[in-house]
């Protein structure tokens, strides 16, 4: 798409979930700039709105399913308000929603940023390249499931804890029926109740970390008691449904030959090492293991954009009080700057667009918003600190067990690199063993290198191009030109 | 025994420290990262001497590609994903090939074997039909750059070399005579030595100036695109015959022509170009596009493969593009090892001798084999100044 189809002056939000959304809604009831939203998947919602797809022979293939979705979706209610008033803003003429657009770069330019896209609307073998020119651009991506090697964790039938959630979400429950799950955080419990409402088996819900954790931060849980209800809801499901909650306890390996038939189980010791002496073996037809999430910083560090840690040491965004990043022109909302879930999402959004368009500090929404913002932020650090991964997560890593999928990268062949080679971070790792080379680019096994080399990651990983793209599509740029 | 201080632990340092090692000096290298972490790990490990106009550079290249082999049989081809692929040069227009040939037949006459090619595609199948002409270099050779250089670093070691990572130099320390008696890091740690070698690469210009004998060493960006992994598709280097007019033009900006190659992992890199602009660290999507684009036009298979990332990197060069090598004639113990632009690794062991023979007074190298090299001697630099 030419560069003149968009109107120059626009506001430009990447992602389509809660924080994007709630920033686009919030412009087009405030400003009068011309909003345009990209996002990877196929509709509006991101990972955590995610829909199914439509029926067949639905007419409205945009309509929500509550009945799909009983119980997988908190505030659909916000979703769907949200949804309408950037549907709104299309009818006007003044936004635009661009699905399937996966935006593979941003470079500055005089007046703002151009943003690179790959359209795959077409299906394979049809992408276009399309650029759009952002007065603003709002770094609203998201966060990716963060998962850590174990034996037995590339056996058909073992997911992460999100991919779980999303193939329901998605109306796919084909899965076997006794599932376990299995990591830390209380993102397991949503994942473990809708399974277990749609008739699978929950095994356990394998909790790495202890709930008296959770003793050091009264505060942060008193501010947040619709936090506490939601909790308190999924374990009423769980409690219902008898499925087991484990706390102190992790899955140490997978087991199967064609899929997974079995997972093992370990209580750990104080200091947070699997104990040999408790493993247990149970039959599962499908796993699900989740260690939090991590924030999609791709486009955030190519920018140049000021990076701080979270509570757990993961590196985010930086933002100021109008959730500016340290690049003018450029902000960013949601778990890129932090994970802490859709409620904060939506309130960073909104503050973002209130930024934009220049609302007073000082007027009581404004001033609402941060407050939320604040309180929704101690708790997700709150979080992060009764949440960690356990110091003995890697004890069961055989030597052949796989950490880099893409490549076929051992535990061992890492291990050498770190401690026979003296490779200190992931990047050297990737270096030495080529674990990080592969399709997905570090994603899936990045932090477990970074682990592993005994970082909490000061640096991100740096990813020019932030999602495949075919050379032809990039040589068409030049031919246009030309 | 010679107590030797090598700054860098890239391609060049860890060659210098290996042929230091190996005659007998006592090395110490420092680097302010790791091994290998600044533009080594940025480049396609390129080993060539069809690039190289005849020349003290191009003599460089041909004692490289000997010291190559020979570290290729020391630590083993496979440690270091040493290959013999050789190179094609295609040429797309009659005029582009006479101008390539009569560059070869120069080589030809400084030793290097060059073999006409009349339909490139019997050697390379894929390549798109039409043109008009090649030539087959079969010394060209492929290294992977952060593993030789961990190796040859280890090997060092194994020699009694030292190495300390996180160590940044920040001055010289000098006698009354004015004689560079060792270094100083930022810990405050002062490390004595007989003799000083800057192979800091493309900070090269910073260390030589803190050690007190400044050599212009600059930056040029570059971008490489690795695609994603694919079965065998491309077997030798494969260049278009305006990459060697561009590796010698003094012209600043963007010059861009793409250098394709397949990898042991399956993957296949696009790379070569190569700007003026500082240590602008953005990501110039014309150049990456025009990559895509002089690639697609060589192999039109490219189409439909993905581009999975891009690296970028910054070549040190020396405003006439010859690396600079040797003693410092105003710093008595200072040596300098950097600018050599997009060469570096295929020049590496080479230099690393021509080193070890300047520092040591002898060394590998015989006295008529080194006098090849005056041209890149520092003496230049400080002649002009």
């Amino acid at each position: 798409m030419p560069l003149s189809d968009l109107p120059p002056d626009g506001v430009v939000i990447v992602g389509a979930g809660p924080a994007g959304l709630a920033c686009a809604a919030t412009l087009l009831d405030q400003g009068d700039t011309f909003v345009t939203v990209l996002d990877a998947g196929s509709g509006a919602g991101g990972q955590y709105w995610r829909q199914p797809a439509p029926p067949a022979d639905s007419s409205d293939p945009g309509a929500l399913r509550p009945d799909a979705m009983r119980g997988l979706h908190h505030d659909l209610g916000t979703f769907a308000e949200l949804r309408s008033r950037l549907e709104a803003g299309q009818a006007a003429g003044r936004a635009s929603l661009l699905t399937d657009h996966h935006v593979w770069t941003v470079v500055a330019a005089e007046g703002g940023h151009v943003v690179h896209a790959v359209d795959r609307s077409g299906g394979p073998g049809r992408e276009r390249a399309v650029e759009l020119r952002a007065r603003h651009l709002v770094i609203a991506t998201g966060a990716h499931d963060r998962s850590l090697p174990f034996p037995g964790w590339d056996l058909p039938g073992v997911l992460t804890a999100g991919g779980l959630q999303a193939l329901l979400k998605a109306g796919d429950v084909a899965l076997g029926p006794r599932v376990a799950v299995g990591g830390t955080g209380p993102f397991l419990l949503p994942v473990a109740a809708g399974l277990a409402d749609r008739g699978a088996t929950v095994v356990g819900v394998f909790e790495a970390n202890s709930p008296t954790r959770w003793l050091r931060e009264l505060r942060a849980v008193a501010a947040n008691r619709t936090k506490l209800a939601e909790g308190a809801g999924y374990a009423a499901t769980l409690l219902r449904r008898r499925v087991p909650v484990r706390t102190r306890t992790m899955i140490v390996e997978a087991h199967g030959r064609e899929r997974v038939e079995a997972v093992t189980v370990a209580r750990l010791d104080a200091s947070g090492h699997p104990r040999r002496d408790t493993h247990r073996r149970i039959e599962v037809d499908a796993v699900g293991v989740g260690w939090g999430f991590s924030p999609q910083l791709d486009l955030a560090v190519t920018l140049g954009c000021a990076l701080t840690a979270d509570a757990s040491g993961t590196p985010v965004v930086q933002v100021d009080e109008w959730q500016r990043t340290s690049r003018s022109g450029v902000s960013a909302a949601g778990e890129a700057c932090g994970v802490g879930g859709a409620a904060l999402a939506v309130a960073e959004g909104r503050l973002a667009a209130r930024g934009i368009v220049g609302a007073s500090a000082s007027d009581a929404e404004t001033a609402g918003l941060r407050e939320e913002v604040a309180r929704l932020r101690a708790f997700a650090a709150a979080m992060h600190r009764a949440h960690p991964v356990p110091a003995g997560w890697a004890d069961a890593l055989r030597s052949e067990t796989v950490v880099c999928r893409c490549e076929e990268v051992s535990a061992g062949t890492v291990r050498h690199a770190i401690a026979e080679r003296g490779a200190t971070d992931a990047r050297q790792v990737k270096q030495l063993t080529r674990a990080g080379m592969g399709w997905c680019q570090g994603r899936v096994c990045g932090h477990a290198v970074e682990l592993l080399a005994g970082g909490g990651s000061g640096s991100p990983a740096e990813r020019l191009v932030s999602t495949p793209l075919p050379l032809g599509v990039l040589a068409s740029r030049k031919s246009r030109a030309m | 025994m010679s107590a030797v201080v090598v700054v860098g632990a890239g391609i060049v340092g860890a060659a210098c420290a290996h042929s230091l090692s190996a005659a007998g000096a006592e090395v110490i290298v420092l680097d302010r990262g790791s091994v290998a972490s600044g533009t080594t790990s940025r480049g396609e490990g390129n080993i060539l001497v069809s690039d190289k106009e005849p020349g003290a550079e191009l003599e460089l290249a041909r004692l490289s590609r000997d010291a190559w082999l020979e570290v290729g049989e020391e630590l083993g081809r496979e440690t270091l994903e040493l290959e013999e692929k050789g190179g094609v040069v295609v040429a797309a227009s009659p005029e582009a090939l006479d101008a390539l040939s009569s560059f070869a037949a120069a080589q030809r006459s400084a030793g290097v074997t060059a073999l006409d090619v009349a339909e490139p595609r019997e050697l390379e199948p894929h390549l798109r039909a039409g043109l008009a002409g090649g030539v087959l270099y079969p010394e060209d050779m492929q290294v992977q750059p952060v593993l030789a250089a961990a190796a040859m670093l280890e090997a060092a070691q194994r020699r009694g070399a030292r190495f300390v990572a996180g160590a940044d130099v920040v001055a010289g320390v000098r006698d009354a005579s004015g004689r560079l008696t060792g270094v100083r890091t930022s810990a405050g740690e002062v490390i004595g030595a007989d003799a000083v070698v800057n192979a800091a690469g493309t900070w090269g210009a910073q260390v030589s100036e803190r050690l007190g004998g400044p050599v212009p060493v600059l930056p040029r960006r570059g971008f490489i695109l690795v695609t994603e992994p694919l079965p065998p598709m491309v077997r030798h280097k494969v260049y278009s015959a305006d990459y060697v007019a561009n590796v010698s033009s003094s012209e600043a900006g963007l010059e861009t022509s793409c250098v394709v190659e397949g990898t042991r992992g399956g993957t296949i890199l696009i790379g070569a170009s190569r700007e003026r602009v500082g240590f602008d660290t953005t990501l110039d999507v014309d150049v990456v596009s025009t990559l895509a684009s002089q690639a697609t036009a060589l192999f039109p298979f490219l189409e439909r493969v993905n581009l999975l990332r891009v690296y970028r990197g910054f070549r040190p060069y020396c405003p006439d593009h010859l690396p600079v090598i040797g003693p410092d004639p105003r710093v008595p113990g200072l040596f300098h090892a950097c600018g050599h632009e997009g060469a570096g690794i295929g020049l590496a062991p080479g230099t690393g001798r021509l080193i070890a023979h300047h520092v040591l007074g002898g060394g590998p190298l015989a006295p008529e084999v080194a006098a090849r090299f005056t041209a890149l001697l520092p003496d230049r630099f400080v002649q002009e100044a």
